[in-house]
């Protein structure tokens, strides 16, 4: 067994024994570190793999999370079928701007003011759609939150936690085995140079379009969580483009392209901004804005001196071939 | 609805967009040569609106007479942010210029809300209130006077890259980068310069937008995207470009502020911006890259 298969092995039964000796507020912590993992991983097969730059993964974020609601909010209809009409509905929009950006050669910076002018005009969209409660937001129904019902999805934090987990753990088995398939070497070509890769015979408009849906289908479930675990939504909060930076943070942080990066990357940030959080009321220093402004100054200094991300130096330096 | 409010509305839009449009040339001029999309912009423009705010509360100075040294100021900044910060980041890949820029937006937007707070600041100036009548059209000074210190600040850096040699430089820098430097041009300062003139864009369109809007910490990324619809539009690179697409979406905000509501009014850009992707990703001027 290599080091790596090790640590992770370690990992995964730390994370899995947890709950044991963690807090209520430890858990929550965690489970958001896992949601941002999850979430950074899935926009990682689209920009990591793939080299196409999304920053309005808010979008498929959003949309997953309002399709599940609302149908669980009129209809009562629980989240295991309202899961797979988010999954199409994000499917459906990602290949639509894919094969409108793809098919009119629209690439780096371009395709990625695109994906934002795609999520803000959605966000104002349901600014104004009443069904879903426009500005005033959707609040799901909470029933009961001590036993686990799997069936509706409601139960104890620790039944999220699980989840959260199962899903980064799924992501992340699944993005090692891609990256080591045909798939991922198509996707790593198209990154490095679309032209030679075409030269090579590689359609890269359809291995685009491949990333461009899993990474929504991936990131429409990230949604549905969000829906029913934190249960109320609004546009504001949902589609904002602080939204979709948030997303990215964590994968850029620990690596682009690596498949541990967005796992690190979104324990730092989330540690980091908890921690300078309980920092500054230690210290009594309580302004609005000032715990944005250290989390600022913390990005620059690591994208300054970490241009590849925390994990890749990391990795070398634990001797891990990642 | 009368055809004079339409046409009445138009015409501020109009006025409104061609502030709009300098700021948004400042972008393009740092896309254009440079190649890195400034994503701090919007709040670079909101310390230009608090500065006039705070100028004009503590020495009741227009912020007209404001626009000269906060320009001045901005460029000093701007020069020194492409030198000091994003030279180094011009080889890199895009994903991490924009983290950079990024992580500098979001300290600009939460310093200025530890400094200023939430609440929404302005400049009262006398006249605000006033203005011209010519038959039917209401002309508002401010906003009159705005457009004119757009239009005069424009056609400055038109003529500066135009006709001065520093300017022509930076254009054979835009041209092509490796001849630039095959010739001896210092590259770095000549990007470091364009950043500083972007900046000044910046400056002056700021202090004039102060007359017509309050200013909040939360408006700088808001027009971070706004800069982005009406450069996209436009032409990202195109100078004419950006003024055109500034104009643009002036009106088609005031109009669909009128006409629908002002809350969708962005929509509108964000709709706009999408077809212009589609239909002519190097926007209406812009040349084919």
């Amino acid at each position: 067994m290599k080091r790596a298969h090790l640590g992770l092995v370690l990992l995964a039964a730390l994370l899995a024994a947890l709950p044991a000796f963690a807090g209520s507020y430890a858990l929550s912590v965690a489970t958001l570190i896992l949601y941002f993992a999850y979430t950074g991983q899935a926009w990682n097969v689209m920009m990591g793999f793939a080299g196409q730059l999304s920053l309005g993964h808010s979008l498929y974020v959003g949309v997953g999370a309002y399709a599940a609601g609302a149908i669980f909010f009129h209809y009562g209809i629980g989240p295991w079928a309202g899961l797979w009409v988010a999954i199409l509905l994000c499917v459906a929009l990602g290949m639509v701007i894919g094969f409108l950006a793809f098919r009119f050669g629209i690439s780096g910076v371009y395709f990625a003011l695109l994906t934002i002018a795609f999520a803000e005009f959605t966000r104002i969209g349901f600014d104004h759609f009443d069904w879903v409660g426009g500005p005033g937001g959707m609040f799901l129904r909470v029933a009961q939150r001590d036993t686990w019902d799997v069936a509706a999805f409601r139960g104890p934090p620790l039944m999220y936690y699980y989840t959260m987990l199962f899903l980064t753990a799924g992501a992340f088995a699944l993005c090692s085995f891609l990256l080591k398939s045909r798939a991922g070497y198509y996707w790593q070509a198209i990154r490095e140079n679309e032209e030679a890769a075409q030269a090579l015979g590689i359609n890269s408009f359809r291995w685009k379009m491949y990333a461009v849906a899993l990474s929504s289908a991936m990131t429409a479930v990230s949604g549905v969580f969000f829906a029913f675990y934190y249960n109320n939504l609004f546009p504001e909060q949902m589609f904002h483009i602080s939204r979709s930076i948030e997303i990215i943070l964590g994968p850029i942080i620990g690596g682009v392209g690596t498949l541990f990066g967005p796992i690190l990357g979104a324990a730092v940030l989330t540690l980091l901004s908890d921690g300078i959080t309980e920092l500054l009321a230690a210290l009594g220093w309580e302004f609005p804005g000032i715990k944005q402004v250290f989390y600022g100054v913390v990005l620059l200094l690591v994208v300054m001196f970490l241009p590849h991300g925390i994990w890749p130096p990391l990795a070398r330096r634990l001797g891990l071939n990642a | 609805m009368t055809p004079d409010l339409i046409l009445n509305v138009t015409i501020a839009g109009v006025l409104t967009g061609l502030v709009y449009g300098l700021m948004a040339l400042g972008l393009s001029v740092i896309f254009g040569v440079v190649r890195v999309v400034n994503f701090a912009h919007g709040e670079m423009m909101t310390i230009a609106m608090y500065a006039a705010v705070v100028l004009f509360a503590a020495l009741k100075l227009d912020p007209f007479i404001v626009m000269l040294p906060v320009g001045a100021a901005f460029f000093a900044f701007g020069y020194a942010m492409q030198a000091g910060f994003i030279n180094p980041f011009i080889t890199r890949p895009e994903h991490s210029q924009f983290m950079l820029l990024v992580a500098v937006a979001i300290i600009m937007v939460n310093a200025l809300l530890m400094v200023f707070g939430p609440d929404a600041r302005n400049v009262q100036v006398d006249y605000q209130l006033e203005s011209f009548e010519i038959g039917k059209i209401l002309l508002d000074k401010a906003r009159l006077y705005a457009a004119i210190a757009a239009l005069v600040a424009a056609a400055a850096l038109f003529a500066f890259f135009k006709f001065t040699l520093a300017g022509k430089a930076i254009r054979a820098c835009a041209d092509n980068y490796m001849g630039a430097k095959v010739v001896g041009l210092d590259v770095k300062h000549l990007y470091a310069l364009t950043f500083g003139l972007g900046s000044v864009c910046v400056a002056i369109a700021g202090c004039a937008m102060v007359l017509l809007v309050e200013v909040t910490p939360a408006l700088g990324p808001a027009y971070t995207l706004l800069a982005f619809v009406i450069v996209i539009v436009g032409g990202l690179g195109s100078m004419p470009g950006a003024l055109l697409g500034g104009v643009l979406i002036g009106v088609s905000e005031a109009l669909a502020g009128l006409f629908i509501a002002p809350s969708a009014k962005s929509m509108f850009s964000f709709g706009l911006l999408i077809l212009v992707l589609l239909l002519r990703p190097q926007g209406l001027l812009g040349k084919k890259a």
